[in-house]
């Protein structure tokens, strides 16, 4: 039976601290959804305002790489699960120095990605690629923030309740992926 | 002779659509029973348990399996009893867009992959081929194909001295680099032969076979079961989380080529593997 770490979200450090590689947990509480065209954006914007103070309140917030599916069902999103993180690690450790503690997506990080959680205290979490009928079952409800006109890559915040994620990478530099032999 | 139009073509993707987005495929859904049987690592047991569960919340609530519900791929296969009219995929993309927009599906296609990168709003373009056979009668395959494990994915061209034990060193180095990115447990089509254009081609259309029917020919069925012990001797497994699974199947399909030549093509499907063949009365 694997043991279960119950999480609420916003993360504290100090709870991320004690989190370590391959942990399973469940997070609660609000996060938000960006992915590729949000990420060019959002560095887009802090550029432009030529300081890394993050907008939007996303200082101290966990980022799901995610986009989903339109409504159905009666819930918020009919269908809503993790977009390969690879894809953000250029935005990754620039956000996470500017404040935000955790990433959620799937599959590995580079270097400079895992540089930046050790060095900030934050952690990537692994959510399950392809369970995104159930996960959408854990999401209670959702608000679009900015970025509209990118569809289902609009920044969202949405409320979740036992969503289930795995630590990928935690703030001492370790990685899940390092565990199995196919690293 | 009996001809395929455009209404015919269109009737069937506008079921087929929800079809595929909403219900996993009877073999996937049982290689992944067989895989959680077998597993022994709590963590990859834990995915394969939320995946069967996943499949069951998008059977019975009629939602979508995954988000990324993909890009559609079309292929009218015509034998040599039919015909096809010139004009038979002329509806497809109206179909499509009609199915994802009913049916909540997400759309993920923009209008030009670097000078506009605006989304369509409705899934289309889909990417469609026409393929004559020898064999009677005619038939659409239909497949939703994700993003991630798509991205995972490569064309590499062998030289004639890499052998088998280049198709081999090739596909471990794909795995190990991009199987954690394309949604494990895997179902991997690999194509080997023909032109640098039509590999890809052979390894898309190898996703197609379901994963209880090996290759009819002994030797690519031989390769198939060597291929997918040596991905699964990786240790990856379900998640990319450590397991036995990080493969349901490998699919070959080989093609004659060019005596300078040995293309291979690795096409990664993901554990939500949507693809269905249907036949055209």
């Amino acid at each position: 039976m694997l043991e279960t770490r119950k999480l609420t979200l916003p993360l504290d450090k100090d709870v991320l601290k004690t989190l370590r590689a391959g942990d399973a947990c469940t997070l609660t509480g609000p996060m938000y959804t960006l992915r590729d065209a949000g990420h060019i954006r959002l560095l887009a914007e802090l550029d432009a305002q030529g300081t890394d103070e993050l907008p939007y309140g996303l200082e101290g917030q966990a980022i799901f790489y995610a986009g989903p599916t339109p409504p159905a069902a009666g819930r918020p999103f009919g269908a809503i699960g993790p977009t390969t993180a690879s894809r953000m690690d250029f935005a990754a450790p620039r956000l996470h120095r500017a404040g935000v503690v955790a990433t959620i997506g799937k599959g590995t990080r580079n270097t400079l990605v895992k540089d930046a959680c050790v060095e900030t205290g934050s952690v990537y979490f692994i959510a399950v690629g392809g369970a995104a009928a159930y996960l959408a079952k854990c999401v209670e409800s959702s608000a679009t923030v900015a970025y509209d006109d990118l569809g289902t890559e609009a920044l969202r915040r949405i409320d979740v309740v036992d969503f289930p994620v795995f630590v990928g990478v935690d703030t001492t530099g370790a990685d899940v992926s390092d565990q199995t032999a196919g690293a | 002779m009996k001809t395929i139009t455009r209404e015919q073509v269109a009737g069937v993707l506008r079921d087929a659509i929800p079809q595929l987005a909403f219900d996993l495929p009877a073999d996937i859904e049982q290689g992944l029973a067989k895989a959680a049987e077998r597993e022994e690592s709590p963590r990859a047991a834990e995915v394969l348990r939320l995946l069967r569960e996943n499949a069951r919340v998008a059977h019975e609530d009629r939602v979508a399996i995954c988000q990324d519900t993909g890009s559609v791929w079309v292929c009218l296969e015509a034998g040599p009893d039919v015909a096809v009219a010139g004009d038979a995929l002329a509806d497809v993309d109206e179909a499509i867009g009609a199915a994802y927009i009913e049916h909540n599906l997400r759309k993920s296609i923009v209008k030009d992959a670097l000078f506009d990168r605006a989304n369509t709003g409705d899934n289309t373009p889909a990417f469609t081929e026409v393929k004559l056979v020898d064999r009677s009668g005619a038939r659409l395959h239909v497949m939703l194909k994700g993003g991630g494990s798509d991205n995972a994915s490569r064309v590499v061209m062998l030289t004639p001295g890499a052998g088998k034990q280049g198709i081999v060193d090739a596909l471990l180095a794909c795995v190990r680099e991009k199987a954690a990115n394309a949604c494990p447990p895997l179902i991997i089509g690999i194509g080997i032969g023909a032109t640098f254009d039509k590999v890809a081609g052979l390894a898309k259309h190898a996703l197609m076979r379901p994963i209880d029917e090996p290759n009819p020919d002994v030797q690519a069925a031989a390769l198939e079961q060597e291929l997918l012990a040596l991905v699964n001797a990786t240790g990856i497994g379900a998640g990319a989380l450590g397991g036995a699974t990080t493969a349901l199947a490998v699919r070959v399909e080989t093609a004659p080529c060019h005596i300078a030549a040995l293309p291979l093509a690795i096409n990664m499907g993901c554990s939500a593997m949507r693809r269905a063949t249907f036949e055209l009365q």
